[in-house]
């Protein structure tokens, strides 16, 4: 197991209270795509910082992350962290393609981030830019020449430059067009199948598009992964009410609403500041059982996936 | 059904070789935003215009709703020409013509409560004023959209769901009873599962009350979902336009295509790698021809004039490749 | 979207609360209008009555002394003080309401507006206001308060109506503008209802810099004897101590006081305007 997450909760600390982003996770990470889906006030991009940067107004308050069996974050001590952040575990943070320093060419950025690796980490550079089809000129550029495509395709190469071992990316290819979408996400399946990189997580609010490139996905709701398994299994017949509804609630080219009307999902997005009782989607839920207000429905394994629903228990 | 000075006419709207042209930078550079487009509507038809950033599609909606002139080209509403309105003909238009807009928190003011807005548009566009309780046009008008007005009523635009505040986006545009509703992207910026019910809304508005609706978007599937006719643009010109089921069911023009393919569907696979696109071109510095042109696999010779838009069948396509089976 | 339950005022106290930039500017201002308002109340004199001693450094009787023409300098000081607060704050108020007017309607009317309005703020950014007063003091042959308040709210509006109305550009495109103009609702209605409000803050920043600038200028008029033909300010006996060589003679007295004040109560202004800004600029807000 490449990276484990168990019982991890963490919150944002407010003027009124706590913001529970993360409200009991347990994942583990092979060597594999991990899609991590979720809808607003689901908790997944706060799930990626607090496995890698963890930082106020966000607290560790329980459970813990290993890397390699070796714990990296546990409440109030996250000093594994600096070990193996960038070498071992790199994040492309949301936003990422627009924090780059507009004043800086692309190759100063690279030097300041690889600071002492000498001057391989630039030949390192043109060689993965050349795999990605992108002209080494690139190094010469400044990031606001760039377009949104090539921008984020820079990025992928910039985080993964010191061959990490797992790589998260937070809602990478949100801001870009179908067409380049589909480019990046292919690049990221070719760093894995090469072996740049041993296993990525990418994070989206996108089922559609992570379901192309991942081989397993996790479905989060309230700050918790309500089902996590196979892709295929996950999207053809997912077993949760809310991945079921989630899912039966997308269009496809070919369904018009004359034909075939689809439902959204009733109600609104979950307060993570009181999140419901009990199992927190039961408020929107069709299939609601009585106790589902007050239990809290564990995690089981039913059908090959693990899933966090009473009806299964 | 017309009201005040419009027009019964075959065609609700209609676009006439509309261009804009935006000034950029310090030195005035021209960029042709939207170039020579011309569309028309049937009243009670939903049209899709699609397109990617850049496409011009955000521009077409602005400047249908009187916010930016073109630079050349009309635009007609029932007979009239939109930019040619004056004085209480530009009330009378957005009685008839209304719009919706991506972002639902910047569509409502901060610092006021929700049903300022709505007050607004029935105090200056409802008909027949004065007969009627306020509070309660407007509590029928978002249980409409299907919110609950206890829900709603006296709340900040904060304190509501993108999605309750889209719903009372459309429950204010209704408010005015239009004829012409202009949806740019109105649910791009919602979450996945509740996308489905404002487009079902929609639907209804058209089916019950023949409204006309414009949607503005990029995502196909949504598009396809509700949609009668699809205007595909890229880079400020129609690429292919018609019936639903031609155009992305069978789609001719090669920039459909790609667009086809780089969806990412539920139902199926992505099989084959599409590859990576060269990033060594500057596509806004090649201008000449067809503009798609740089990225096309199929361009040959021909494409470095601009294509004109062929006639096939139903639908229209701006592309060489059909030169020679124009019907 | 996740809801939040404090209003967006509680948190804006909130954080002033915590800024220390404004609540030791505000402490500061407070103490010096506190100063204003009960100060008169513990001397017997008033600002330009002779008490018959000349020159006397400060006593019990004369906590400040007195100057050369036998006036208490206690009493000249609070009584000046509450003079300039009065100044600043009209001429602060007169700059800032001119100022906000202008860039509004030029910035949401845009065409000929706004070239016109632009025009004629260029016009008074460029002429020389100082020599502007001159002949404006010259010509008026009695100056009180309020006439000298006028005097610069009139010439200090330009670069206020400028921000403003950059402001208004960036306001008057978002979709509510759009979607009330949709509303058929007016121009005016656009601009008064919908983005003045937004404005609100901008403003009382504003007016705190307003209000700092016109004391400022009070005391340079003040100084080149083009103040108020009758009363007292801060301005005025820094003038007069100036004219009759109070430093030289020895009496720090005379224009130490005034001067300290002076600088103390534009540097709580300046302090608070910071502190504002870092509570307004959610950039600069400091995490805990």
């Amino acid at each position: 197991m490449l990276l484990e997450v168990r019982g991890l909760r963490a919150y944002y600390r407010t003027l009124t209270g706590y913001v529970k982003a993360v409200n009991g996770v347990d994942l583990q990470l092979g060597e594999e795509i991990l899609g991590i889906v979720g809808e607003s006030g689901s908790g997944k991009s706060t799930l990626a910082s607090s496995i890698i940067l963890p930082k106020p107004p966000l607290r560790i308050v329980e459970g813990e992350v290993l890397f390699r069996g070796e714990r990296i974050v546990a409440p109030s001590d996250t000093s594994g962290l600096t070990r193996v952040r960038y070498r071992h575990i790199s994040i492309i943070p949301q936003y990422a393609m627009d924090s780059l320093s507009p004043t800086r060419k692309v190759y100063k950025i690279i030097k300041d981030l690889a600071r002492g690796l000498g001057d391989d980490v630039l030949a390192k550079a043109r060689r993965r830019l050349r795999r990605v089809n992108l002209p080494e000129r690139v190094l010469d550029m400044y990031p606001v020449e760039l377009s949104g495509g090539m921008k984020q395709r820079t990025v992928i190469v910039i985080s993964t430059l010191l061959d990490p071992e797992v790589l998260i990316a937070d809602e990478v290819t949100s801001a870009l067009d179908v067409t380049t979408q589909r480019a990046v996400l292919e690049m990221l399946r070719d760093f894995k199948d090469s072996g740049i990189v041993r296993s990525i997580m990418i994070i989206t609010h996108d089922i559609a598009s992570v379901y192309q490139v991942s081989d397993t996905l996790a479905i989060m709701y309230a700050g918790r992964i309500v089902e996590h398994g196979p892709a295929e299994k996950v999207i053809r017949d997912p077993l949760h009410p809310y991945a079921q509804a989630l899912i039966s609630s997308i269009p496809k080219i070919g369904i018009h609403y004359k034909m075939q009307k689809l439902k959204g999902i009733p109600g609104n997005p979950p307060s993570l500041r009181n999140p419901p009782s009990g199992c927190a989607f039961h408020p929107r839920c069709s299939r609601s059982l009585d106790e589902c207000s007050s239990r809290e429905p564990r995690m089981v394994s039913k059908d090959g996936r693990r899933v966090a629903c009473l009806l299964y228990e | 059904m017309t009201r005040g000075v419009w027009n019964l006419c075959a065609n609700i709207l209609e676009l006439r070789g509309v261009t804009k042209v935006f000034k950029t930078g310090l030195t005035g550079k021209p960029v042709v935003a939207v170039d020579k487009v011309s569309f028309a509507l049937r009243e009670g038809e939903i049209l899709s215009l699609l397109g990617e950033s850049g496409s011009g599609k955000s521009t077409i909606a602005r400047m249908i709703l009187r916010f930016l002139k073109p630079t050349q080209g009309s635009i007609i509403y029932r007979g009239k020409d939109v930019w040619r309105l004056q004085g209480r003909e530009v009330l009378e238009y957005y009685q008839e013509v209304q719009g919706i807009f991506q972002d639902p928190y910047s569509s409502f003011n901060p610092i006021h409560r929700v049903e300022h807005h709505l007050k607004q548009a029935l105090r200056s566009l409802a008909d027949g004023k004065k007969n009627f309780d306020e509070d309660n046009v407007i509590r029928e008008a978002m249980e409409r959209v299907g919110l609950n007005p206890q829900n709603v009523m006296g709340k900040y635009p904060h304190e509501l769901s993108g999605g309750q505040l889209q719903r009372l986006s459309i429950a204010r545009a209704l408010l005015a009873r239009p004829r012409l509703l202009v949806a740019d992207e109105p649910v791009s910026m919602l979450d996945a599962s509740t996308r489905v019910d404002l487009l079902n809304i929609l639907a209804e508005l058209r089916d019950e009350e023949r409204m006309t609706i414009i949607l503005i978007g990029h995502d196909l599937s949504l598009a396809y979902y509700i949609s009668d006719t699809v205007v595909v643009l890229y880079r400020g010109s129609v690429m292919e336009s018609g019936h639903v089921d031609e155009v992305l069911m069978r789609p001719k023009h090669p920039y459909t295509r790609l667009l086809l393919d780089s969806v990412p569907q539920l139902d199926k696979k992505w099989e084959h790698r599409m590859g990576l696109e060269n990033g060594d071109q500057d596509y806004d510095e090649l201008s000449k021809g067809c503009k798609f042109a740089p990225r096309c696999p199929k361009r040959f010779d021909k494409c470095e004039e601009t294509p004109p838009l062929l006639t096939l069948g139903s639908r229209r396509v701006s592309c060489w490749l059909y030169a020679d089976r124009q019907s | 979207m996740e809801q939040h339950t404090v209003s967006r005022t509680k948190e804006f106290l909130h954080h002033i609360r915590r800024n220390r930039k404004v609540k030791a500017g505000l402490a500061l201002f407070a103490a010096i209008l506190a100063l204003a308002i009960v100060g008169p109340l513990f001397t017997p004199y008033g600002p330009l009555e002779p008490t018959g001693e000349a020159g006397r450094p400060p006593s019990l009787e004369h906590p400040l002394g007195t100057n050369t023409f036998t006036y208490d300098v206690y009493a000249q000081t609070v009584y000046g003080l509450r003079s300039s607060l009065l100044i600043g704050f009209l001429g602060g108020l007169i700059a800032t309401v001119i100022g906000i007017l202008i860039g509004l309607a030029a910035g949401y009317m845009g065409g000929l507006v706004d070239e016109f309005l632009m025009m004629l703020t260029n016009i008074f950014l460029v002429i020389p206001t100082l020599a502007l007063l001159i002949v404006i003091a010259a010509y008026i042959e009695y100056r009180g308060i309020m006439i000298e308040s006028l005097i610069i709210g009139l010439t200090s509006w330009p670069w206020t109506a400028r921000a403003v109305r950059a402001q208004t550009l960036s306001l008057k495109n978002r979709e509510f503008v759009l979607v009330a103009r949709m509303s058929g609702a007016s121009g005016l209605r656009i601009m008064v209802g919908e983005i003045l409000p937004n404005m609100f803050s901008y403003a009382i920043m504003v007016f705190i810099l307003q209000f700092g600038g016109a004391i400022l200028y009070a005391v340079g008029l003040d100084f080149l004897g083009l103040g108020p033909t009758k009363g007292i300010s801060l301005g005025l006996i820094l003038q007069q101590a100036v004219l009759w060589n109070a430093i030289q003679l020895g009496m720090w007295w005379w224009a130490i006081p005034p001067g300290l004040i002076i600088a103390l109560l534009l540097a709580s202004l300046y302090t608070i305007n910071t502190g504002m800004d870092e509570v307004l600029n959610p950039r600069l807000r400091r995490l805990e």
